[in-house]
């Protein structure tokens, strides 16, 4: 079966309204932001999204009224603060009513852990006496079945799809990731399927050159799309810097609806698809955000 | 913020360098960004040569990032770490109890030290904030934690609207009670003094006010009985050697012109 398709047709198989989704599991590198702008162009609906903290990927689907929740310990812009869209919904319900459900990083984290495990929840400590915690759909005290202390229960959390983009991964979608993980290895083996996208598909020899780089094995991955510059703005350790100005300016341009539907049409709607989004940001920009020199690690040796 | 001079340091850089007073050596840290990041910088650099830095995306350091970054994910605090692991494992760290102090910020504090990320009201207004992140981890499962604040009455109310991330509650014996097994906030450095907390109550008791700020403001920018501590003093301005420590991390004034 072949696995390596379009960004387009990755998403027109496999994202579907509706669908739990997990994005943006590195935390605040590695965010699959192509993948999101292409599920605003096919106009999906409905759909609920998971993430520890998303940063303005979230405001970005939930302005552009694709969202009906979001699963997560964090909404906002991590340079500048505020999301503006993520706001006018839950303040305003604007463009549609938003459903929350308000995590800690680790609880979250937990609950997307227990469906990578196949166990109806993990136990934790954290989180008590929180408000967040109060009348919580998905945590409850329970006491340890051999002290009796009291701990938090933390249901699973099973999306239907999660998307990660990494940097580099073979036709068969076994991926090398590297860099701060957050909840990405979590994310592919909770999820019911995986949608990669990557700055480099490689050949399968380069993947076992260095097994223990493989932190998603292909058999979870249903779609490998080569997507350079797929996390932009947000950075992707060795192949591109954050591109911090774009935070900024993203939230003076989306403080304001209008603002942001000026934005959304630029820059995605009436972008042709990805390379018109590079092509609208040009190309002196993308160049400034290379990284200055490589730096290589140690090669390890699996010799025997 | 920007009042004091290049001898005493702006008023960040005292809270940059009352932050790294914090850090003894040879602790583990969880490490925030922007004001907490430049303490890490400036106690490894001066006093705690060997305290190692968690930042809750999953990366270990030893050293401050290679250039100045903007979020804990950025490039230059990924190169040159000890280890990049996952959320899950840092957090274990945490809730191992392996975790000797963490750093917090917030919209508001309160009087007992718990701190609200989530939703704020003004005049019947109600607005929503990105949420806990880490925050509420942190504030749970660190053997302490240092609060650092702008200090403004609206940020310093009685009791914060929304509990995001705990403190001592509504008093000492609150946190046992609810189900935490360890912790609590150890000093709220704001942008006017620095406050420790009563071991009696919990309460928050004002024990350093920085140079050039009077008893009066930090009262009027207070929303609860302000109690001071019997040894009241001013916070010691920034060493020279910490000024240029600060300095050198943060080059352009970017966290604390």
């Amino acid at each position: 079966m072949h696995k390596v398709m379009s960004l387009a047709e990755a998403v027109s198989r496999y994202v579907r309204d509706g669908m739990t989704i997990a994005m943006g599991t590195g935390l605040e590198s590695c965010i699959p932001f192509a993948a999101g702008h292409e599920i605003i162009r096919q106009g999906r609906q409905d759909l609920a999204l998971v993430g520890p903290i998303s940063d303005i990927l979230f405001d970005q689907l939930i302005g552009a009224g694709c969202v009906a929740k979001v699963i997560a310990a964090w909404v906002g812009n991590v340079g500048a603060g505020t999301a503006y869209n993520f706001r006018r919904a839950i303040e305003e319900g604007i463009p549609r009513r938003l459903a929350i459900e308000d995590h800690s990083n680790l609880t979250v984290a937990l609950a997307v852990s227990a469906a990578a495990q196949g166990v109806p929840y993990l136990p934790t400590r954290t989180a008590f006496g929180t408000d967040l915690a109060r009348e919580h759909p998905r945590l409850r005290e329970v006491a340890c079945p051999f002290t009796g202390a009291r701990l938090l229960a933390v249901g699973a959390l099973r999306p239907d799809l999660t998307i990660l983009h990494v940097q580099r991964c073979d036709r068969h979608g076994n991926a090398h990731l590297w860099g701060n993980l957050g909840i990405s290895p979590e994310a592919a083996r909770a999820a019911e399927t995986v949608l990669l996208t990557c700055e480099e598909v490689v050949e399968e020899d380069v993947i076992t050159s260095d097994p223990n780089r493989t932190l998603v094995p292909g058999f979870l991955v249903s779609a490998v799309a080569a997507v350079p510059y797929g996390s932009h703005p947000s950075p992707t350790q060795g192949y591109v810097n954050r591109d911090d100005r774009f935070y900024d300016e993203y939230h003076g341009e989306t403080r304001t609806r209008e603002g942001f539907l000026d934005w959304l049409n630029r820059m995605v709607v009436r972008a042709d698809g990805h390379a018109g989004y590079l092509r609208a940001l040009g190309e002196a920009r993308l160049a400034g955000l290379s990284p200055r020199a490589p730096r290589l690690a140690a090669p390890v040796s699996y010799g025997f | 913020m920007a009042t004091g001079n290049a001898r005493q340091g702006t008023r960040r850089q005292v809270m940059v360098a009352a932050a790294a007073r914090e850090i003894r050596d040879g602790e583990v840290v969880f490490v925030g960004m922007r004001l907490p990041l430049l303490g890490f910088a400036l106690a490894r650099a001066l006093h705690a040569p060997n305290a190692v830095g968690l930042f809750e995306n999953g990366v270990i350091r030893d050293s401050p990032p290679l250039a100045p970054i903007i979020t804990m994910g950025d490039p230059p605090n990924i190169a040159g770490a000890l280890a990049c692991t996952t959320l899950v494992d840092v957090m274990g760290y945490l809730q191992r109890g392996r975790v000797d102090v963490g750093f917090l910020g917030g919209a508001e504090v309160d009087r007992y030290g718990n701190l609200n990320t989530t939703w704020v009201g003004d005049r019947g207004r109600r607005t929503r904030l990105p949420g806990s992140g880490g925050a509420a981890d942190i504030a749970a499962l660190a053997r302490r934690t240092v609060v650092i604040m702008h200090h403004e009455r609206r940020r310093f109310p009685e009791r914060v609207g929304y509990l995001t991330s705990p403190g001592y509650g509504t008093g000492r014996g609150w946190r046992e009670g609810v189900g935490l097994v360890r912790g609590g906030p150890a000093r709220v450095i704001s942008s006017l003094g620095v406050f420790g907390f009563d071991q009696a109550s919990g309460e928050a008791v004002l024990e350093r006010v920085h140079p050039g700020v009077t008893l009066e403001e930090i009262r009027a920018e207070t929303g609860w009985p302000l109690r001071t501590a019997p040894d009241l003093r001013e916070t010691p301005a920034p060493t020279r050697e910490e000024l240029d420590v600060i300095r050198r991390f943060d080059p352009d004034g970017m966290w604390t012109g």
